[in-house]
């Protein structure tokens, strides 16, 4: 081969920049955050993959449609702060959305850098959580005026990702706003599900306190359909308007025999345990959680991975998710299932369990399985699995987590006169409006679409807020 | 908020505290409970409301000293203040012209009882009370009690006061006597409440039961309450924490209360150590 032959050398694409994280081995025992966030030597470069798009379509992938070239555009002049800024005008939660968000199928997915497959897309995700760090630790102080006092109120039931943002959208326009939370600290799912090592809880309060800067008003330890109801939050209250963002919070159990077994729980229970009361520091706090040796999730989504992953830093030996399907249809974002592998989480695949065995004295001791296969395709377009016929196991275990998803919360729904709710008892509202059966009522999130993720219920927090301006004649 | 207003020992390790808290206050109604932390690091515990009073803002907490929370509880004075109190949680007592209703609360359960005894007399029932304890000494609120029942039967298992027996014997003793029950509602330890309704299924008598299984948020959102009823798993905290007697599957209820017995153990301890721990008596010596 002669030099004439050889092409001048292209200049050498910038790869995707992987962000630091704690060692697999360490982590996997402590309750610290894995990832470590981009330094802003890395986020530049990072930065400078973005090719700021004419017609971005990174924007159509975000559910809040935050104005992605925008922010990366002052991250490459090293304005991060301004980046923040520039992010929260449309998403007032942006430290936990760069955390929690898959964006991998939202933003990321539409990304024109990676649309070909021969490159990765533009980490976006983690350039918003560099530049909201940024923002929060270097705080110059600076806030954008509050538009003046528009004098009407609205009041906000749960203070999860989808109140959150709604409040954050309303108290910038003058609407001033009360939400009501039923547990002790506010955030919602953020603080009693999301494990301290993908959100620590000192971040959502970061968030929270922003808010409460800006006005928002909160109230703890406020049941809505037991202490009050929303006609009375409308009627003696005077809300102008109510939003309903109270979760999917009645965990789904299998029926399956020996499920009140004591070692059995709930993800909800288990993660509540160990998040919100903090378990893991027992006996410094005073709740207690049971830390198995020999643990078994069920489920194969996020919630799944999280409760693998804290029963893991509890302490257990042998932590193993049970699947009825392959790793292909797991549910969980593959980040968290790749982090749940290195950690060593085990994986029994095309496996559904048919009774959970007991003791004398009421402890789960083991596990009953049946294989599966896969079939045909069901309506949602994935194989279904099939039992095969004979081919049981059984294994010993002695915590068993249930997350297999939640149902909707009666509390709010049915203590609301006349509001309209489908057979799962989910509140029935307009997706793009969050407007339900009843005038001045608003519902989003979990409690409308079932279980989904932080981000769709910001983006239904957002909607809301906007129809709640347009509904109030607030530009 | 959540301040005590007083305080005062009604009995070996059973206390009752006096709170503001007017918003619950005037939410409340008879059956329902709270849920309590005492400090930033504490649990969270259900507790049945014994009392309110609406117009002073207050309700009324009658607890025993069994773990660390309620020990914490124990050596709190007047002035200060819980961290948390949320309520009211739980379906209210379905109160309606029942005819007789024999209302039986046994040691601490004689909390709980109150507000119910008082609601059904308030409805217009004729009220027959037994309240028991192990001993004299142990006996509460029965003043209260019988100032709003019709009829007030005491009994004691050791036979230092009242009726030399257990509950179940005086409720015995009034379906032999041929006494017409309409309804029996029983709250108190485990044990005494699956008594009462071995009696009252032979009976016949249809039976309430307050019961009170570990809990965690108490809206229904995580089913640690979880309690076997007619075969059927229900939360403590949503469906209850009142159920049909007859259906209940007590033993069950009692295993999954000692889910917690060794860690419980632990963070006593740990209690015992610290400066508020120091305050206390333990049976045993301190």
């Amino acid at each position: 081969m002669s030099d004439e032959q050889v092409k001048p050398a292209k200049k050498p694409k910038t790869p995707r920049q992987k962000m630091p994280e704690q060692n697999a081995i360490e982590r996997a025992h402590n309750f610290y955050e894995v990832a470590l966030g981009y330094e802003n030597d890395l986020a530049l470069l990072e930065a400078s993959r973005c090719l700021q798009c004419k017609k971005p379509s990174c924007i159509k992938g975000c559910p809040v449609e935050v104005d992605i070239p925008d922010f990366v555009q002052l991250v490459k002049k090293g304005d991060y702060i301004g980046a923040a800024w520039k992010i929260k005008e449309k998403n007032s939660l942006p430290r936990i959305a760069g955390r929690v968000c898959p964006q991998e199928s939202q933003c990321e997915s539409k990304c024109v850098v990676g649309a070909k497959g021969k490159n990765e897309p533009c980490a976006i995700g983690r350039l918003e959580r560099f530049v909201a760090d940024y923002a929060a630790i270097n705080d110059d102080g600076k806030r954008p005026a509050l538009a003046k006092p528009t004098g009407l109120k609205v009041g906000v039931v749960g203070s999860g990702p989808a109140g959150l943002t709604l409040a954050g959208a309303l108290v910038k326009k003058g609407v001033a706003v009360t939400v009501f939370e039923a547990l002790h600290e506010l955030g919602g799912v953020l603080v009693y599900g999301i494990p301290e090592f993908r959100l620590p809880k000192a971040i959502v309060r970061s968030e929270v306190d922003e808010l409460r800067n800006m006005g928002v008003e909160f109230k703890t330890n406020w049941v809505v359909g037991r202490i009050e109801t929303v006609d009375d939050m409308l009627e003696k209250r005077k809300f102008d308007g109510v939003f309903i963002g109270s979760g999917a919070g009645a965990p789904l159990f299998l029926k399956i025999p020996g499920e009140n077994l004591n070692g059995v729980y709930s993800a909800n229970e288990f993660l509540t345990r160990a998040n919100l009361m903090k378990a893991y520091k027992f006996p410094e706090s005073d709740t207690p959680v049971a830390k198995g040796r020999r643990v078994v999730v069920f489920g194969g989504g996020n919630v799944a991975m999280d409760s693998a992953r804290t029963a893991l830093r509890l302490g257990a030996e042998v932590v193993t998710i049970v699947y009825r399907r392959t790793m292909e249809e797991l549910p969980a974002r593959s980040e968290e299932v790749h982090h749940a592998i290195e950690e060593g989480v085990k994986f029994m695949l095309l496996h559904a369990p048919t009774e959970i065995v007991g003791n004398d004295s009421g402890w789960a001791v083991g596990l009953n399985l049946q294989k599966m296969q896969l079939g045909e395709p069901d309506a949602s377009g994935r194989r279904r699995p099939v039992v095969i016929p004979g081919e049981t196991s059984t294994i010993e275990c002695d915590t068993i987590i249930v997350a297999i998803g939640n149902g909707a919360n009666p509390l709010v729904p049915t203590s609301t006169k006349n509001l309209e709710t489908n057979k799962w008892g989910n509140i029935v509202a307009d997706l793009e409006t969050g407007r339900t059966s009843r005038d001045r009522i608003w519902a989003g999130g979990d409690i409308v679409t079932g279980a989904a993720t932080v981000i769709l219920a910001m983006g239904a927090g957002r909607k809301a807020a906007l129809s709640m301006l347009d509904t109030f004649g607030v530009s | 908020m959540f301040e005590i207003l007083e305080k005062e020992r009604l009995g070996p390790g059973v206390n009752r505290a006096v709170i503001s808290a007017p918003e619950i206050a005037s939410a409340h109604r008879p059956g329902q409970f709270i849920i309590l932390r005492t400090h930033s690091e504490g649990e969270r515990i259900p507790l049945t409301v014994a009392d309110k009073d609406v117009e002073k803002g207050t309700i009324t907490l009658v607890w025993q000293e069994v773990g660390s929370t309620t020990y914490y509880m124990s050596t709190m004075c007047v002035g200060e203040k819980f961290q948390d109190i949320c309520g009211p949680l739980g379906k209210p007592t379905h109160l309606e012209k029942f005819g007789t209703v024999v209302g039986i609360g046994g040691g601490i359960g004689v909390a709980p009882l109150y507000p119910i005894t008082k609601g059904m007399h308030d409805t217009g029932n004729h009220v027959i009370s037994i309240v028991g304890a192990r001993t004299k000494g142990l006996l509460i609120m029965t003043e209260d009690i019988g100032k709003v029942s019709d009829e007030l039967i005491i009994s004691t298992d050791d036979g230092s006061f009242g009726v030399h027996g257990f509950v179940t014997q005086v409720l015995q003793g009034l379906i032999d006597k041929g006494t017409k029950i309409d309804l029996v509602v029983a709250i108190g330890p485990v044990p005494m409440m699956k008594a009462v309704v071995g009696v009252s299924r032979k009976a016949n008598l249809p039976t309430v039961v307050s019961l009170n299984p570990i809990m965690v948020d108490g809206t229904g959102m995580c089913g640690a309450c979880r309690v076997e009823v007619a075969g059927k798993t229900m939360f403590g905290c949503v469906d209850g924490p009142e159920f049909d007697g007859l259906q209940v599957d007590f033993d069950l209820l009692m295993k999954r209360l000692a889910m917690y017995k060794g860690p419980e153990l632990i963070a006593l301890n740990n209690f015992r150590e610290t400066p508020r721990g120091c305050q206390c008596t333990f049976p045993g010596g301190s």
